[in-house]
């Protein structure tokens, strides 16, 4: 348990990082070292699918991070209405934490019932699917429901991204639109 | 790294290694695919590993090389099927009930060839996951060169 919270640690600091640093690929280094550490600790806790679907979405993320922010300085809008963020941020902050205290205590306990359906799942799972991964046959066949709203959720974003980034409709320098190349 | 055609993409030594690994990566998202209701994995991750030996190629050569591989259209159309078959899976149920059933025979555990519908699922969502993210990441790229041509 205990190099789970030296990794807990880590993460916390090096969120810290990211959050402070000044220059852009700083601040993405220490959110994929962040990502990383999420990694290992699902490594630690025995869910070697979700470590291995979290170490290539967090490599494929820091990649695209670093392109779309290499030797780009996006600047921090700090001036003008500081004082009134602030007093929005600690307001909402204050809300969610009183809405949270009365929420959290009619919640069951942590860990407590243990697995109840998970049960059913781990007795039925190869007989019932076949598959002697359970991951699997739990995310393709008991909840293949939600596999199919995260397929159409990627699918959504991917149209989205190309929507938003192809060529036609841009305007040039010259406000003229390009519309021959795509 | 925009340096004209001719030397797009990094320095020989890193388009020596690519060549070398960059199939390595791939066939592993693949075995990650086909294996995924025997092993940790499945098609979420080995989409993404496929996606990122594509990335690594653009990263590498150049995104010219990477799109006479697996050009914009075909992404598009790769990420449809894999979608529309994914759906078609869910609906082909019916046959025997109801939405998701898993019509196909279950088999022989620990075989290849086994747990009905769960490896058409993976391969299904591994095309969708791959063509999607590699399309993602070239929109992005195709956006910081449109900046670059504005200055």
């Amino acid at each position: 348990m205990l190099e789970l919270y030296l990794l807990l640690g880590f993460m916390i600091v090096g969120a810290i990082i990211a959050l402070e640093a000044k220059d852009m690929v700083s601040s993405v280094i220490a959110v994929g070292a962040v990502g990383l550490g999420t990694s290992i600790a699902f490594l630690i806790l025995k869910a070697p699918d979700l470590a291995i679907t979290q170490l290539t979405v967090e490599i494929l993320m820091l990649i695209i991070l670093i392109r779309a922010t290499l030797r780009r300085d996006l600047p921090f809008s700090t001036s003008g209405r500081w004082l009134l963020n602030t007093v929005i941020t600690v307001l909402f902050l204050g809300v969610f934490l009183a809405v949270a205290y009365f929420a959290i205590k009619d919640l069951p306990r942590f860990g407590s019932p243990i697995m109840r359906v998970a049960k059913i799942y781990i007795a039925e799972g190869l007989k019932s699917t076949g598959a002697t991964n359970l991951v699997s046959s739990v995310i393709l066949d008991f909840r293949a429901y939600d596999t199919l709203g995260e397929a159409t959720v990627l699918f959504t974003a991917a149209i989205g991204v190309i929507a938003v980034m192809r060529r036609i409709g841009r305007k040039t320098e010259d406000e003229k639109v390009k519309a021959d190349d795509e | 790294m925009s340096k004209g055609p001719k030397e797009a993409g990094m320095t020989l030594i890193v388009k020596t290694i690519t060549r070398l690994t960059v199939g390595l990566i791939l066939l592993y998202g693949i075995y990650i695919v086909t294996h995924g209701h025997l092993t940790p994995g499945g098609g979420f991750a080995g989409g993404v590993i496929i996606a990122l030996s594509f990335i690594h190629l653009t990263l590498a050569f150049g995104k010219e090389v990477a799109l006479k591989k697996l050009s914009k259209e075909g992404t598009s159309i790769l990420d449809s099927l894999g979608a529309l078959i994914f759906l078609a899976i869910a609906i082909l149920g019916f046959t025997g009930g109801y939405f998701f059933l898993n019509f196909i025979n279950k088999g022989v555990p620990f075989r290849l060839l086994s747990a009905g519908i769960i490896p058409l699922c993976n391969i299904a969502i591994a095309l969708k996951v791959g063509a999607g993210l590699f399309a993602i990441f070239m929109g992005l790229v195709f956006l910081k060169i449109l900046d670059k041509d504005k200055k």
